[in-house]
């Protein structure tokens, strides 16, 4: 049972989203840029960081919501997705979105475990500022959104069929149009 | 020296908001409405929620820059280094002492938050938006502050300057930047 009263029906973040529209609108807005928007890392190795982050933080919801989104978008390979998580260094993935995943794992635990070696790694092996710098924030924002989902107690279905069916929605329309399902129109802002 | 090439002489977060302003516009709206728009919780009771996040998890710019903000808000920094050291013995309301609680939980994990640190805060006078602003204040600054050393951000050691960006803060808000 959730910690506070979230509207019934909607689960993990969406049952949130739903008790408080005002914050639900921006961090929608944050999760279509770094997952969805065009970027020259692919949506399916942007959603596999923010798998692989919310598995290491132990939240049930997102990191099943977000491999059935990476999953969707490479034709449906869930085995790739539990591959990364399990042991992303000898998963099929590049070397580059490895050497992304080590500094995502670092900043899963602390921003100031980030060295040097680990950033000229994965410029090494082809990563951009610009990339290197949205692995940092989506493993930041994981780190928000995790014990967002985690501290309300919100529901966590255990059904993977939901999950894969969600997973495909939203790989194809992105964060802010599903969200308009449960959310009023975005307010007028300045 | 920032890990990738950030603007120069922009401190903190305010160096990554400058390097990719789509992702800026969004995080700073949630920091705005989660720390400056009317609440039942005062702007300075959720800047010392914020601050208290941050100083946990050891992230120099954000709980300066927001000790700063709380302490324009409250008249003073003394209250703000007590609520860092020992929140449980500073004169703040018990119903802050019940939401900084859970807030302490959050940013260790949030499955840590009980039945009974919420009942706490309940019997306290906290509401359920209350409850809320609280998880998620704690939830974002675990995100601000990964950011803002993720990337190797410049933290200058300038109290002047935290002064000034607090006072901005605590008047205008987050929509803007200070410099």
């Amino acid at each position: 049972m959730p910690h506070i009263a979230l509207p019934p029906g909607l689960p993990g973040i969406r049952g949130a989203m739903a008790f408080r529209p005002e914050t639900a609108h921006p961090l929608n807005d944050l999760a279509e840029v770094l997952l969805h928007e065009a970027n020259s890392l692919t949506p399916a190795e942007r959603e596999l960081i923010a798998t692989y982050v919310s598995y290491l933080n132990d939240c049930h919801f997102c990191q099943s919501v977000h491999g059935a989104i990476a999953a969707a978008h490479m034709g449906g390979d869930e085995e790739l997705v539990r591959r990364v998580k399990a042991d992303f260094a000898h998963a099929a993935i590049s070397d580059k979105l490895k050497a992304l995943l080590v500094i995502a794992g670092k900043v899963q635990r602390d921003g100031k475990l980030v060295t040097s070696e680990d950033v000229a790694q994965a410029r090494a092996h082809g990563a951009t500022d610009f990339e290197i710098h949205d692995t940092v924030l989506i493993a930041a924002a994981f780190c928000m959104y995790n014990r967002y989902v985690d501290g309300l107690g919100t529901v966590q279905p255990q059904d993977e069929a939901l999950y894969r069916e969600r997973g495909k929605i939203t790989a194809r329309d992105g964060y802010v149009n599903t969200s308009k399902a449960y959310l009023p129109a975005t307010p007028a802002k300045n | 020296m920032a890990h990738i090439k950030l603007p120069e002489g922009m401190p903190g977060i305010s160096g990554g908001f400058a390097f990719r302003p789509e992702t800026a516009k969004p995080m700073r709206e949630l920091a705005h409405v989660l720390l400056h728009e009317a609440n039942s919780l005062s702007p300075g009771e959720r800047e010392l929620i914020a601050t208290y996040v941050s100083s946990r998890n050891d992230c120099y710019f954000c709980q300066t820059s927001h000790g700063a903000a709380a302490a324009c808000h409250l008249g003073g920094d003394d209250l703000v280094l007590r609520v860092k050291s020992d929140f449980e013995s500073a004169p703040i309301s018990p119903k802050l002492k019940a939401l900084l609680s859970i807030a302490g939980k959050v940013q260790r994990g949030g499955k840590l938050v009980t039945t009974e640190d919420v009942g706490r805060a309940r019997r306290e006078g906290a509401s359920d938006i209350e409850i809320h602003d609280t998880v998620l204040i704690a939830a974002a600054f675990c995100m601000y502050n990964r950011y803002v050393d993720g990337l190797g951000t410049w933290q200058p050691r300038d109290d002047g300057m935290y002064k000034q960006m607090g006072q901005h803060l605590a008047e205008h808000g987050y929509l803007t930047s200070s410099r």
